[in-house]
């Protein structure tokens, strides 16, 4: 196979990435755009490195990425253990259905001013708001997982004499892996929307701030420097958690 | 005393649909020794694999009683182990993984112990070199054989296999068979195995118990005078044959009522 082919996405993805930022630079450059409500990729990038520089970005970057992973920790590990239970005790599941449904299909962001009357305008309440975006998606798609596990399988255990609590940790955890890996990408994604809502309304600090202050003051090179980092956190959370699908997928047939 | 006594156990199944129960089947009677290998052959749905999975402790069943060395049958147990129709392997172990499986559920042999007897009965079910591999890179066949091996290695009172070779060709299913039979030689473990074949019922029992259908129940049992070890070539001997006959004949009727 020919260079190109075996390359094919990343030249061509590049390509296309690295002619849509030069026609941008180069209408900045002649003086087409605002600065008051559009910027160009090398203030973009000035921006950037002066706010790393100074240190800013840093702290911004941190806080921010502290409540994000405090937020989808907690979702993650909530979401898989209830989703397994509600999925397989079936009362269990009629009883907390309404409210699942309401939750699962309700903008979360609705619960924002409340959670901030709740928690506060400091770091409790951008966790809260992260763990409830990722969580529903979680839980949705581990009960489903187990909803469909192969009731084969759970014969065996079952006639091995397994105990419910081997079952869970034997049978319908690792059998609903991709349901539940399918559900923490779904998570990631409503993750980041709920850290940057969450910041954007209350508080002094974070990419969601920086993103609402740059906004105010017309300071659109800052708002953008904001965006991207979301965009590339986006990116590589979502790669990573495609490693993960294919890490514990490796016993499928190859295709 | 008989290791395993089925005494007039009735089954039947809900049909909610139509507000009625069906019997699976009615006062089935069987009794089975200690080392002994008993087929239950029969047409499809005569409820011989329900009568399997009451015995397994998976199926509750309305009248009678099932006791195995004494005891009363109300659950699953380490006293018995299933050799499922499909190979109900975990996908995502490997090979000496899910013969560990059913030990790791019964805690009864700590980890040295499990490892060591994974090894053994991989062995012995002939999988050695093939205990890293995972479910979906060995042929059907091979996946029986783990299923054989995950229930040995259990080390049951009691064997209990439903139609494990049902499903696989002629030619590996003579195999396993054959296989089987010195597998068996070895560990003499009581066994109940359900069929639909009648050369294989004969082949690998010591008695073979005929069902019929609607609802299920015993219409005959034949002993199997071949003496052990036994050949594959049996299976064209003509007191074989001659022993196919009147099952073959009782079959037909069901078949045919």
């Amino acid at each position: 196979m020919s260079f190109f082919r075996r390359h094919e996405a990343a030249i061509l993805g590049g390509a296309s990435v690295l002619a849509a930022v030069s026609v941008w630079e180069a209408a900045w450059q002649a003086g087409w755009i605002s600065p008051l409500f559009f910027s160009g990729p090398s203030a973009i990038a000035a921006r950037f490195r002066e706010d790393w520089a100074h240190g800013t970005l840093v702290a911004d970057m941190a806080y921010s990425g502290q409540n994000f992973a405090l937020g989808f920790g907690l979702a993650t590990v909530a979401g898989v253990v209830l989703g397994v239970l509600v999925g397989w005790y079936r009362r269990l599941r009629l009883l907390v259905d309404p409210f699942v449904n309401a939750f699962y299909t309700t903008p979360r962001i609705a619960m924002v001013p409340l959670i901030i009357l709740w928690f506060g305008i400091g770091i409790g309440s951008k966790v809260f708001i992260v763990f409830l975006s990722a969580f529903f998606p979680i839980l949705v798609n581990t009960v489903a997982g187990v909803k469909a596990l192969d009731t084969d399988l759970l014969r065996a255990a079952r006639s091995f004499c397994a105990s419910d609590r081997q079952i869970f940790t034997t049978v319908a955890i690792p059998g609903s892996v991709p349901f539940i890996l399918t559900g923490v990408r779904q998570g990631v994604a409503h993750g980041l929307i709920g850290v940057v809502v969450g910041e954007m309304f209350a508080g002094n600090q974070g990419i969601g701030f920086m993103i609402a202050y740059g906004g105010q003051t017309f300071a659109t090179d800052t708002l953008f420097v904001g965006v991207a980092i979301i965009a590339f956190a986006g990116i590589v959370l979502t790669w990573m958690a495609e490693r993960l699908q294919r890490h514990f997928s490796r016993w499928r047939p190859s295709r | 005393m008989p290791k395993l006594t089925i005494d007039r156990v009735s089954k039947k199944y809900r049909l909610e649909r139509e507000a009625r129960d069906v019997p699976a089947f009615a006062e089935v009677s069987l009794s089975v020794e200690e080392g002994e290998f008993v087929a239950i052959i029969g047409p499809s749905g005569c409820g011989k694999t329900s009568l399997l999975n009451v015995v397994a402790g998976l199926l509750p069943f309305e009248e009678g009683r099932v006791t195995l060395n004494g005891r009363d049958v109300t659950g699953p147990g380490v006293d018995r182990a299933v050799v499922f129709q499909h190979p109900s392997l975990l996908p995502w172990r490997t090979v000496s993984g899910n013969v560990r499986y059913g030990m790791e559920m019964q805690r009864r042999f700590d980890r040295a112990t499990m490892r060591e007897r994974a090894e053994r009965f991989v062995k012995l079910v002939g999988l050695d070199g093939f205990q890293r591999q995972y479910p979906s890179e060995l042929s059907g066949g091979m996946q029986q054989r783990v299923n054989l091996a995950r229930a040995l290695a259990a080390d049951p009172d009691v064997l209990l296999m439903d139609e494990p070779f049902a499903a696989l060709d002629a030619q590996t299913r003579e195999l396993m068979q054959a296989e089987l039979l010195q597998i068996w030689a070895e560990s003499r473990k009581t066994v109940l195995f359900i069929t639909h074949q009648i050369n294989e019922a004969l082949y690998l029992a010591d008695r073979v118990v005929v069902f019929g259908a609607r609802p299920g129940r015993v219409k005959a049992i034949f002993d199997v005078p071949f003496a052990r070890p036994r050949p594959l070539a049996l299976k064209r001997d003509p007191r074989f044959l001659e022993l196919e006959d009147p099952i073959w004949q009782l079959l037909q009727e069901e078949a045919r009522a």
